[in-house]
């Protein structure tokens, strides 16, 4: 169940290959995040799931269903879609905007907006909000209308290209954050892009790395992709071979465990300290080396 | 200056205005060929233009044939339709529609253009059909510069709708080519000046509608 992705290919007319021999499955009411620089051919694998992009070859399902039989207008009429710039429509009041899909889907005014205005509180918004524009909003504000309009009508699946990055660095952790809470109360099927390797870690149950040229460099966990990156790509894409992810521990003044970066700066301070049985916790303060590579 | 006072003199006679062939008269027919030859350009350039905006293919030709018919001589173009149909409102029609459908169809494409392509994609993304972008989407926010295209052919046909009477139609023509002929420089200039009026008021009506539609959009001021 989830969303499949089965040999999935996409070649341009002009001959240029973004995606090459994809294979892996959304859990059902879990987050994976596809994660890679620009040109790796993140966006477009997520724009197939509901077919703003076709693939040229391989499937794609949905709950066992292959989406190529599926009518494109109804398919993403059941997806919640929320993109990298709000992509409100200017003209519309922001409760019409977070309105649309309900209205599409053949809700009435009425309802329709009632339903809205409960979507801005769950987005964190003051429903009164909802009678300005697009353009009376903070860039924050705008992508928390974007969230509430990929909601609205309560969709199985989410999609979210980039969702947070074009607001500053506060407004996306408080961003992160309410997604993060929203999802252990929404439980959506969610495959979110992004090329923030820390957003990738805090938000994704799984994580798909793509490499240039659109193939999978490793799928798994954030943990296993910290703790045992496939090649080199990998390392070196999460940062674990420059030392930014190797921590190390060391004993402050007051007996407290302050973890430091490979260079010895401090980064923070441990509140519950490992007890003796974890095979990292070195009392003498470092991790064995392992930067040889 | 003379015959400029005395052109003014003769408008503020209420016996010029009067009568069947007054310029009372004269301004209405003038005022319903402008509507009429900017109405069909509109039923033609319209969906044309749309048709390029929307689908952004098209878009080279329209530009070419909206220049090169842009390049014709409006009273060329009048004299030969007028040799083919003979005397009559047709060949200045055909005439006006030439003039009005390049600004029509260029103001009407560049509107649907101009529409940010990330709000198109996103009312795609949400579930809109081609139909559904087209009239929720691109022609409410591309309204601004699609009035503008209309504006623009408006003006030119109400000052070029002076030939109509060339080929023996009515209009404010009538009295300018009358006193042309009649070395009548007063009553010509007095047509001419209700012309001027009368462009200078479509203009300012239609720089209010377009205005407006542009903060209903919210677009730049």
């Amino acid at each position: 169940m989830g969303i499949e992705f089965r040999h999935v290919e996409k070649t341009y007319p002009d001959g240029a290959q973004a995606v090459r021999d994809i294979s892996f499955t959304v859990p059902s009411h879990t987050t994976t995040v596809l994660l890679g620089s620009s040109g790796c051919g993140k966006t477009t694998l997520l724009r197939m799931v509901n077919r703003m992009v076709d693939p040229t070859g391989g499937q794609l399902l949905i709950d066992g269903e292959d989406i190529a039989g599926a009518e494109p207008v109804r398919l993403r009429r059941s997806i919640g879609y929320v993109m990298q710039h709000s992509g409100l429509l200017p003209h519309r009041r922001v409760i019409d905007n977070v309105a649309t899909g309900l209205r599409l889907n053949g809700a009435a005014r009425g309802p329709a907006r009632s339903q809205a205005e409960e979507l801005l509180e769950l987005v964190g918004l003051d429903p009164a909000l909802g009678r300005r524009y697009p353009d009376q909003l903070s860039g924050g504000q705008q992508q928390r209308v974007g969230v509430a309009r990929g909601l609205a009508g309560d969709p199985n699946i989410l999609l979210m290209d980039e969702p947070f990055g074009a607001v500053d660095p506060l407004v996306r952790l408080e961003l992160q954050q309410q997604m993060k809470r929203l999802q252990t109360e929404l439980r959506k099927t969610v495959l979110l892009v992004t090329h923030d390797i820390e957003e990738a870690l805090s938000l994704g149950d799984q994580i798909i790395l793509l490499r240039p040229g659109g193939e999978i460099a490793q799928a798994g966990t954030a943990q296993e992709l910290l703790s045992a990156p496939a090649d080199d790509f990998v390392a070196r894409f999460l940062g674990v071979a420059q030392g930014r992810r190797r921590l190390r521990t060391s004993a402050g003044q007051d007996g407290e465990w302050v973890v430091t970066d490979a260079e010895g700066r401090p980064l923070g301070v441990v509140e519950a300290p490992p007890g003796p049985v974890h095979p990292r916790a070195d009392p003498s303060g470092s991790v064995p080396p392992e930067d040889g590579r | 200056m003379n015959h400029l006072l005395e052109a003014w003199e003769l408008l503020i006679q209420a016996d010029t205005w009067t009568g069947p062939t007054g310029m009372g008269a004269r301004a209405w027919e003038h005022l319903l060929y402008t509507v009429l030859a900017v109405g069909v350009s509109a039923l033609i350039a319209l969906p044309a233009g749309l048709a390029v905006g929307h689908f952004g293919r098209g878009r080279n030709l329209a530009v070419l044939s909206t220049g090169a018919v842009r390049a014709l001589p409006t009273l060329g173009v009048l004299t030969l339709v007028g040799l083919v149909v003979g005397v009559g409102l047709m060949a200045p029609m055909v005439a006006l529609i030439i003039l009005a459908v390049p600004s029509i169809l260029a103001g009407t494409y560049s509107g649907a253009e101009s529409v940010d392509p990330r709000v198109v994609d996103a009312a795609r993304a949400q579930g809109m059909s081609r139909w559904q972008i087209l009239f929720a989407v691109q022609i409410p926010l591309g309204l601004p510069l699609i009035i503008g295209g209309i504006r623009l052919a408006v003006l030119q046909v109400v000052g070029t709708a002076m030939l109509a009477a060339y080929v023996g139609a009515g209009g404010l023509g009538a009295p300018l080519f009358l006193g042309l002929r009649t070395y009548d420089y007063p009553l010509l200039l007095a047509a001419s000046l209700v012309v001027i009026a009368l462009a200078v008021l479509l203009d300012i009506a239609f720089g209010t509608v377009q205005r407006t539609a542009r903060r209903l959009m919210r677009g730049p001021a």
